[in-house]
């Protein structure tokens, strides 16, 4: 195995653009693990330990520019505010060690439908900077997932940040493991509302082949708080939309029976999830909304 | 102060001081600082000059005859020193095992197990020594897969080990049980009639993992007499050298074995792992041999808690008073004995649980099946018997309408009740008692979660920080238990331990050294037996020599017994030393002071004294230039086999008992549990050391928590493969997931043992499990029959 150790990003470009094949690492909290289990031999590790622009990010405006390997216990400290659903899904990573290692551009390199990261990134809207000698390009969250462990990346891509919309109102995440603490998933859920477009976004994780969106229970929702004129009225969401809406998150998923969890309950729990974390989101929405109301 | 004539003898005596860091003193662990400041020296730490790495080749198969193994390829890898098969063992002893010599060294012909060892490979490097293991071709052709009592006991059912001569294939009743252990007495289907409410239930056991964090690993040095040194984390040196002797064709004092740093055991290092493999491999290439398994190994290179089908009878009249228990127990003990008969021994004669019962039908069994092999963990056979006696404790006072934990005080044994083995309880069973004091501790607040003015505290709700409930969906649960555990070996085992303790003086101060081969594995013997020393010989330093084999045997460090007889062992050798000392110190200076020749005289701080607390002399002026030593084994009351067709018999050396009370939070939408609080009360005889009592109360503690909501190797009951041999999927509690767990310690001496004490380490392990499940039924209102419970197992989805 060779180690390739590029000292700027356009060493690791040209790195990865001479040999395809390799494998970037950088928390290496997975990648590490499947080599120690032998499950991977990669004929090269490229090391971008040393990139220190990955480790960064940047607040604008509207959107966060977050560098690939921003630890997650960065994401917790310092982005609270601006990414809400993705500092939550953070929080959830394993344990503080590999929180300290880890970062989005390795859930996003591995693509397991596993990963905390991505009902988040699906919920929140994301975009993939990815780049290689030949350019760089931006690729939706709803286009990046391909295929189990398979993402839209070219062999000479490297993941070099994630734009992620500042959140505009309230996001949630929620994981569902066998013990309190330091567990994969056995299903996760992530729910974004966002009231400048009126719409609610959703992220499924571990309950299908890729993390995936619950897109007919966002239509469906969208429309049904369209149509009650929920975002202007800022009422309760009565039980019975609250209640299709969990069914059709419920139905989107696709989950296998594992040493994990059942199929069956796969798909209850995100219903279950689905249900709680729109009762979570929607009350704060309301909450923030008589606030305003009251300010004003 | 004592002034000393011109021949030593005390001219003035003053009163002298006590002794410190004796028994019931919580003394500090010498190894504790190191061990968490992470400089402890574990087996995997070690390193010789030139030493080569072994690496063991593992079959993939569960059930296989082997066709052919093609070793060139690795053999001609570079920096491969030696490639072993079955075929290059040095004698005709090829097998080991604990209580049946039933084990392969390595596979001939068949493997019968996933994992089982098929080849070892040593080489200048792990990775090489991996990469030259994958080369070794194996061809299989694969068997039928036994995996539970239906196919092992087909009538045409493969026979996992044929032709047995083993003491128990006379009497069992088909050739893949490895024992059977009926326990009778009085006439269940008489009582069956007094019985006003009768419950039946059919309990499940997953099989748990000892998952100790330190991996299996040793270091084999080769010796210029052709013998070898053995460098090794085990639970007893001395029954690894009379297994590993006749394999490797050495006499026994050619192979010193010398205990290294263990991180933790649990039972499962009882077994044989890389021992041999190490030995063979240093003897054929004349170099240091060092082996480490890695955690997915582990998973495969010892032996688990068995996996248990329990059936269940519970008579009671309407008053509470049970009538009887009818049971069946059935336990998987995989594809070679290890300790499957003695865990037999436990569940049939601790199946009725800490209970006066005078009809008792009780069958146990272990299987041969091509599952992993199970043998000991904390707990042994009393741990799976508990979970399902309690849970029918539970049902009955449920249909009789009583509060379970008054239901369980009117059945309660207590001292000189008749076990239904015929066996009287001769010390105190304080079990009415113990079931009083965990009730009457105070409950945790009510959704203790809130926090005023503030969002939800997830740490105190189920699913934690994974944030998946606010307080929706939570109910809380409370539920009981209490168990009854033996301590130390059962059935007429010869159970001794040895102990040679030295005194001298050393630069004007008296030193104890203390040797024994007891392997210290965590559990504290270590700080325990210089406690003892201290108490016993009144010093102050005592040096606790390394286990070795250059010491008798000190029997295993498990059946919570090594406090108690390495123990007894250390206090009997102190006080030979002591009359020695003080015959001595009579000749010497006997015809200074009257009360050398009346008075009852102790060792205390330093001095001779009286009983009365007078000085008689420094210890240093009787020892001299002269060291006393002595090395003396020391046994418990003897116990008596059960009979094998009633199960009577004085089988056990003492009992003990603990009880608790859970308390859960269950998230009843997703199925996920939170416990807040296991409270313990324990009868430990004499604490001594509390610290440490308190310790092994809530490790054990949470070790039963662990395999009742999350702890279970999976395998595949098509295959019998082991399907998540990783801390991945193999979960075992973090801090996150154990709660409270306040301790109440009893101390109502046993006065057959040393200072009264009790052995402590294995009764937490038994209550906690089935308290917790009693906690979920609680929360729930569900049936709950197995165990670890799954999320799965409270949505019905």
């Amino acid at each position: 195995m060779d180690f390739l150790r590029p000292a700027s990003w356009e060493e690791a470009l040209a790195a990865k653009a001479e040999h395809p094949t390799a494998v970037p690492i950088a928390g290496g909290t997975d990648v590490m693990v499947e080599i120690n289990f032998d499950h991977r031999r990669p004929e090269y590790l490229l090391d971008l330990t040393r990139v220190g622009d990955l480790y960064e990010w940047e607040t604008g405006e509207d959107s966060v520019r977050l560098g690939a390997s921003v630890p997650y216990t960065r994401i917790m400290e310092n982005l609270r505010t601006e990414l809400p659903g993705l500092a939550l899904a953070s929080h959830t990573v394993a344990s503080p060690q590999i929180r300290n290692r880890g970062g989005v551009g390795g859930n996003l390199g591995t693509a397991s439908p596993a990963g905390d990261a991505h009902p988040a990134l699906l919920a929140a809207g994301a975009e993939v900077e990815a780049e290689s000698v030949r350019g760089s390009r931006r690729i939706p969250i709803d286009a990046f997932y391909t295929g189990v462990k398979r993402n839209a990346l070219a062999p000479d891509e490297l993941i070099r940040a994630v734009h992620i919309d500042k959140a505009d109102g309230p996001q949630q995440f929620s994981k569902v493991g066998t013990r309190n603490a330091m567990v994969i998933a056995v299903c996760a859920f992530g729910l974004a509302l966002h009231p400048g477009t009126r719409t609610v976004r959703t992220g499924i994780g571990s309950a299908a082949p890729t993390p995936i969106r619950a897109t007919a229970a966002e239509e469906f929702l969208n429309a049904a708080l369209d149509e009650e004129r929920l975002w202007d009225s800022g009422r309760s969401i009565t039980p019975s939309v609250a209640r299709q809406f969990a069914q059709l998150c419920s139905a989107a998923c696709n989950p296998v029976d594992d040493v994990r969890g059942t199929a069956r309950y796969r798909r209850h729990a995100v219903g279950v999830m689905a249900r709680r974390t729109l009762m979570w989101t929607w009350e704060s929405y309301r909450g923030n909304a008589r606030t305003m109301e009251g300010a004003a | 102060m004592v002034h000393t004539s011109a021949n030593g003898a005390p001219t003035r005596i003053t009163q002298g001081a006590p002794t410190q860091g004796g028994i019931g003193e919580s003394t500090l662990r010498p190894d504790g600082t190191l061990k968490v400041t992470g400089e402890f020296a574990y087996a995997s730490d070690m390193w010789h000059e030139d030493m080569l790495w072994g690496q063991i080749l593992r079959s993939t198969v569960a059930h296989a005859e082997i066709v052919s193994i093609d070793t060139s390829e690795a053999l001609a890898t570079p920096g491969v020193y030696a490639v072993l098969t079955y075929d290059d063992l040095p004698t005709e002893v090829r097998t080991y095992g604990l209580e049946i010599q039933d084990t392969p060294v390595l596979a001939h012909g068949r493997v019968r197990h996933h994992g089982e060892p098929v080849a070892v490979v040593a080489a200048d490097h792990p990775e090489t020594a991996r990469r030259a293991a994958a080369r070794i071709k194996v061809e299989y052709r694969d068997l039928p897969v036994i995996t539970d009592e239906a196919s092992a006991t087909a009538p045409d059912a493969v026979l996992l080990h044929e032709n047995r001569t083993d003491p128990h294939a006379a009497h069992v009743p088909h050739p893949n049980i490895v024992h059977r252990q009926p326990i009778i007495r009085g006439d269940v289907e008489q009582a069956r009639g007094r019985a006003d409410v009768i419950v039946e239930g059919e309990y499940v056991f997953g099989m748990q993992d000892q998952a100790f964090l330190g991996p299996e690993s040793g270091l084999a040095v080769p010796a210029e007499d052709g013998g070898v040194d053995l460098y090794i984390a085990t639970q007893w040196l001395h029954a690894d050298l009379r297994q590993i002797a006749p394999v490797l064709g050495l006499p026994e004092d050619k192979i010193r074995m010398t205990l290294s740093g263990v991180g933790g055991a649990f039972g499962g290092r009882e077994d044989l792992s890389m021992q041999i493999h190490a030995c063979l491999l240093a003897l054929r290439t004349g170099k240091p041999v060092k082996m480490v398994y890695n955690r997915f190994e582990s998973f495969f290179g010892h032996v688990h808690r068995h996996p248990a089908k329990l059936y269940y009878e519970h008579g009671a009249t309407h008053d509470g008073k049970l009538t009887h228990v009818k049971a069946r127990i059935v336990l998987d003990g995989g594809a070679y004995a290890s300790s499957s008969p003695a865990v037999v021994g436990n569940a049939a004669s601790l199946g009725v649980g800490p209970y006066i019962v005078d009809d008792v039908d009780i069958e146990a069994v272990a299987l041969y099946t091509n599952n992993p092999p199970c043998g000991a963990m904390r707990g042994f056979g009393a741990v799976q018997a508990c979970f399902a006696y309690e849970a029918q404790m539970d049902k009955l006072a449920g249909r009789l309408g009583m509060d379970p934990v008054e239901f369980r005080r009117l059945n309660a044994m207590s001292q000189g009740s008749l076990m239904p083995t015929g066996q009287v309880v001769d010390s105190p069973a304080p079990v009415a008692e113990l079931l009083r004091r965990v009730k009457a501790m105070p409950l945790p607040p009510e959704q203790q979660w809130l926090v005023a003015g503030e969002d939800a505290d997830l740490r105190q709700l189920p699913g934690g920080l994974s944030n998946t409930t606010h307080g929706e969906g939570v109910v809380r649960g409370i539920g009981y238990a209490v168990g009854i555990k033996n301590v130390g070996f059962s059935e007429g085992f010869d159970d001794y331990s040895t102990a040679r303790v030295r005194l001298e003086a050393v630069g004007g101060e008296p030193v104890a050294t203390v040797h024994t081969a007891m392997a210290e594995v965590g559990q504290g013997g270590v700080t325990v037996h210089a406690q003892i020393a201290r108490t016993e010989l009144g010093v102050a330093q005592v040096t606790i020599r390394p286990a070795d084999t250059q010491v008798g045997s000190a029997g295993s460090t498990s059946a919570s017994r090594q406090t108690y007889v390495t123990g007894g062992a250390v206090k009997h050798a102190c006080e030979l030393v002591r009359e020695q000392v003080l015959d001595r110190g009579r000749r010497m200076f006997g015809a200074h002071h009257p009360a050398w020749a009346t008075a009852e005289l102790l060792l205390e701080g330093g001095k001779v004294v009286t009983d009365g607390g007078e000085v008689l002399a420094d210890l240093v002026d009787v020892l001299g230039d002269e060291a006393v030593e002595i090395e003396q084994e020391w046994r418990h009351r003897p116990t008596e086999p059960f009979d094998l067709r009633t199960g009577q018999g004085v089988g056990h050396v003492q009992y003990s008992f603990a009880a608790h009370r859970a308390v859960v939070e269950v998230d009843t939408d997703l199925g996920l549990v939170k416990v807040i609080e296991l409270a313990c009360a324990q009868d430990v005889g004499k604490a001594l050391n509390p610290l440490s009592v308190t310790g092994q109360i809530q490790g054990g503690t949470t070790q039963g928590l662990g395999v009742a909501v999350m702890e279970e190797i999976i395998v595949d009951p098509k295959t019998a493969k082991v399907r998540n041999p990783s801390f991945t999927d193999y979960l075992i509690p973090t801090i996150l997931d154990t709660p409270t767990i306040p301790v109440d310690v009893l101390e109502l001496a046993d006065d057959h043992a040393p200072y009264g004490l009790r052995g402590v380490g294995e009764a937490p392990t038994l209550s906690s499990t089935p308290a917790v499940l009693a906690a979920i039924r609680n929360a729930t209102g569900l049936e709950l029959n197995r165990t670890p419970v799954r999320p799965e197992h409270l949505t019905g989805a």
